[in-house]
């Protein structure tokens, strides 16, 4: 079976249990909601454009035909209005956003396990996610200061109405972005990077940039709660427009990091011999990077810091799936979307909400071990 | 060279990937005034060396010498300081990596893959080169990674993980995936380095007969033999440039290795295959050139025990005749190897007179005869014995001085017999 067929198969059946995880998630809560009723729900939520309308217009002796596209809901379920209201109005964005981070942080780890050889990488490696601490803390202890800065260079002295939670995900994503340029650039020297500099330099840059997170705890005052929270992980209260940013830009990053799967997979016999075998190292590295950066930094700019899912959905998928990545990178994302719709799920459910990094970091790291010690599992 | 190699289907489905700057002329490998260094330290400089098709060129050299520096630097992997690399007649800097990786394949000393990928797909990863981005295996593809699996001998096991096999087994995978990669110029670093025997000798008759039919080869080899068995050219590295370059018979001379290596070596003859055997010797340090002048010398003996005693003393710069021998004895074929004057007479018949006289005129020249295993019995030469004590007794006794030293001598107490140094090693006397 060839290896794009291999990773069809995984795929298709990993997007109907994410479908499915997604469906049950959103049936648990406060409220209980049957899950054919949260189908239903979405179902109804659904609007397709179903034609081209046209009308006229009289416009003085001319009648202009005036074309429109027609939307319509095709399904008119008779469902309780205020389920309706919780599944689509406040659960379904909130998972769908899980869905999103968490598979976006295990294609990441994918993607930065293989381009280090390392099993210990996971996509904070080269300091997206110090990055976007930084960024964020310092929002949330200085939301003034930073709302000028953000405001004067873009359009002069016009206030853009920064909110305050944009604020924080706009300055999560910009310092994940240049916590990983400054990382590429120190690692870089005539055009080159050595993977195993660039580890070291993305240890340096996390170890000087948590100095920095500490410092603005310090400084937090009575938003530490918030920036606790914030570090710790969290997918409360997200709205559509926050799922609708990362949606816009998570799958094409996604697809790009699956364009070069199979590059990934050569890199692994380490560079030199990848350049003998035709791959272009040092642009397909800093492709790879980028994306794996701007996808990581889509992820952390709304949910904070969420640990585990990127370092061990990779891993558990490759001891099911083996390392290719044309099979593995697929599945990874799909699992990843998975596990954390699931962990968030838990992470709700009961009577406190729980951030979500540590219900992540709770379950996964023992089923980890379990893998881990029953290693057995391997071909479809 | 396409011609008969598509005909004989040896091109792995490669012929239709021809690039269309090739012109069939140009050597497939061309490397020109090449210097690398490691940051400040120069390790080659001044390299020249071209691999023409059908041509299975050998680089060999003392360690250090920069034997995987030059190989890497022809892939690409290192920047020279200067000079330039030509693959099938484009500078290789001008050429993208898929380009380069289409005209030139290397199989590496080692590979550090970190993940259980399958060996099927390891040799699949050499198609690299061949594909799109968004390209299939092909039909083509699929033979050209059976048959180079079939051809490397991997087949057996090519659904076991590379993590799960033996470092020889590991080494044919990597020429695998080269042979998958249907390129004309194949790089081998060390190809037999952690191979057995067998394999090894399967793995240089595979590059030779890859060679044959048009391809060419540049293959780092540190056993010297194997090297002047299989290889049509030699470039002997050493001192940081091209030490030697020619074929096997004009480069592995006692002399060039001595320079080249810092080893005394003994070049003799393969008695299966016929090209240069190298034996090397310790001794270059600790011995003082100038004061041991180099010595007329004739021995006198036979079989295996005469043939080292002959190796011995050529290797350490003395000018040798041997004799009277039988004919294909050891001792002879040695003698001839270390370009000593040789006195042989047919086995079996009774020695000439004139033969005898011969070899008693070359031990009168002799600044000393050395005779090997008192010169008469040393258990192989037996059969003859009969015939040879008479003509050897006369050529003993026409010496000026004789050393009498065992079948079994040790080398340094051979060469400080000969030198005089140490009266207990050797017994002279007077004749």
């Amino acid at each position: 079976m060839s290896a794009w067929t291999r990773a069809s198969v995984w795929s298709a059946g990993l997007a109907a249990a994410l479908l499915a995880v997604v469906v049950v998630s959103a049936a648990i809560g406060p409220v209980r909601i049957p899950p054919a009723e949260v189908v239903k729900a979405v179902l109804n939520a659904v609007s397709v454009p179903v034609g081209v309308e046209t009308s006229s217009a009289q416009t003085g002796a001319l009648t202009l035909p005036k074309a429109g596209l027609r939307y319509a809901s095709p399904f008119a379920y008779p469902i309780d209005d205020v389920h309706a209201q919780i599944v689509v109005g406040v659960r379904l964005p909130r998972i769908l956003m899980a869905a999103l981070v968490g598979f976006a942080l295990a294609a990441a780890g994918t993607v930065m396990q293989g381009f280090f050889r390392n099993p210990m990488a996971d996509p904070s490696i080269i300091g997206v996610s110090s990055g976007a601490a930084v960024g964020a803390v310092a929002f949330i202890v200085f939301p003034a200061a930073l709302s000028a800065t953000v405001t004067l260079p873009l359009i002069g002295a016009v206030d853009v109405g920064l909110s305050h939670g944009a604020g924080v995900s706009l300055f999560a994503f910009v310092g994940a972005l240049a916590a990983a340029f400054g990382v590429y650039a120190i690692a870089t020297r005539h055009g080159r990077t050595p993977v195993a500099t660039l580890l070291l330099a993305g240890v340096a840059v996390q170890t000087f940039l948590g100095a920095v997170i500490s410092y603005l705890q310090l400084q937090a005052g009575e938003s530490l709660r918030r920036v606790v929270a914030w570090l710790m992980g969290h997918l409360s209260g997200v709205v559509w427009s926050e799922v609708a940013a990362t949606a816009v830009v998570v799958p094409p990053l996604f697809v790009l990091l699956l364009v070069y799967a199979r590059d990934l997979n050569v890199l692994l016999l380490g560079e030199e011999e990848a350049r003998g075998l035709g791959i272009a190292v040092e642009r397909t590295k800093r492709i790879l990077l980028g994306a794996s950066a701007l996808i990581t930094a889509a992820g952390v700019a709304f949910a904070g810091i969420i640990g585990f899912v990127g370092l061990i959905v990779p891993h558990i998928l490759r001891l099911v799936v083996g390392p290719d990545h044309r099979v593995l990178l697929p599945t990874a994302a799909l699992a990843g979307g998975s596990f954390l719709v699931a962990a968030d799920t838990v992470a709700r459910a009961g009577s406190t909400e729980l951030p979500v990094g540590i219900v992540t970091a709770a379950v996964g790291a023992p089923f980890f071990v379990y893998l881990l010690v029953n290693r057995e599992v391997h071909e479809l | 060279m396409s011609a008969e190699s598509t005909a004989e289907g040896r091109e792995n489905g490669e012929s239709g990937d021809l690039s269309p700057t090739d012109t069939g002329d140009d050597p497939l490998v061309e490397v020109a005034d090449l210097a690398v260094s490691f940051g400040d330290v120069p390790v080659v400089s001044g390299v020249d060396l071209r691999v023409e098709r059908g041509e299975l060129v050998g680089l060999v050299g003392p360690n250090g010498a920069g034997k995987t520096t030059v190989i890497r630097a022809i892939k690409g992997a290192l920047t020279p300081d200067s000079g330039q690399v030509r693959l099938d007649g484009e500078a290789a800097g001008d050429l993208s990596a898929r380009e380069a990786g289409r005209r030139v394949a290397s199989v590496p000393q080692e590979t550090s893959l970190a993940f259980d990928f399958r060996v099927r797909h390891v040799v699949e990863m050499g198609r690299t080169p061949h594909l799109g981005r968004f390209d299939g295996h092909s039909a083509d593809d699929d033979r050209a990674v059976r048959e180079a699996m079939d051809a490397a001998g991997v087949a057996r096991f090519a659904d076991r993980s590379i993590t799960a096999v033996s470092g020889g087994e590991r080494q044919r995978v990597l020429l695998a995936r080269a042979l998958a990669q249907g390129t004309r110029a194949l790089l081998l670093d060390e190809p037999t380095a952690s191979l057995d025997p067998n394999h090894a000798v399967r793995t240089l008759e595979l590059v030779r007969d890859l060679v044959d039919d048009g391809r060419g080869a540049l293959a780092a080899i540190h056993d010297l033999d194997v090297a002047a068995r299989y290889c049509d050219r030699i470039v002997v590295l050493a001192n940081g440039g091209v030490h030697a370059a020619g074929p096997p018979d004009e480069v592995l001379t006692a002399d060039a290795l001595r320079a080249a290596f810092d080893a005394e070596a003994f070049v003799g003859r393969n008695p299966a295959t016929g090209t240069p055997a190298v034996t090397a010797f310790d001794g270059v340090g600790d011995r003082d050139e100038s004061s041991v002048p180099a010595r007329r010398l004739h021995v006198v003996g036979t079989g295996r025990a005469a043939s080292r005693v002959v190796a011995r003393l050529a290797t350490d710069g003395h000018e040798l005749s041997v004799g009277v021998v039988p004919e294909g004895d050891a001792a002879a074929e040695t003698a001839r190897d270390a370009d000593a004057e040789v006195v042989a007479a047919p086995p079996f018949e009774p020695v000439e007179a004139a033969r005898r006289e011969a070899a008693a005129a070359l031990a009168r020249d002799a600044d000393a005869t050395v005779a090997v295993g008192r010169a008469t019995e040393d258990g192989t030469g037996a059969s003859a014995g009969g015939d040879r004590s008479g003509p050897n007794a006369a050529v003993l006794a026409a010496a000026d001085r004789l050393v009498e030293v065992d079948a079994d001598v040790d080398g340094g107490a051979l060469l400080d017999a000969v030198r005089e140094r140490d009266p207990d090693a050797g017994r002279p006397r007077d004749a």
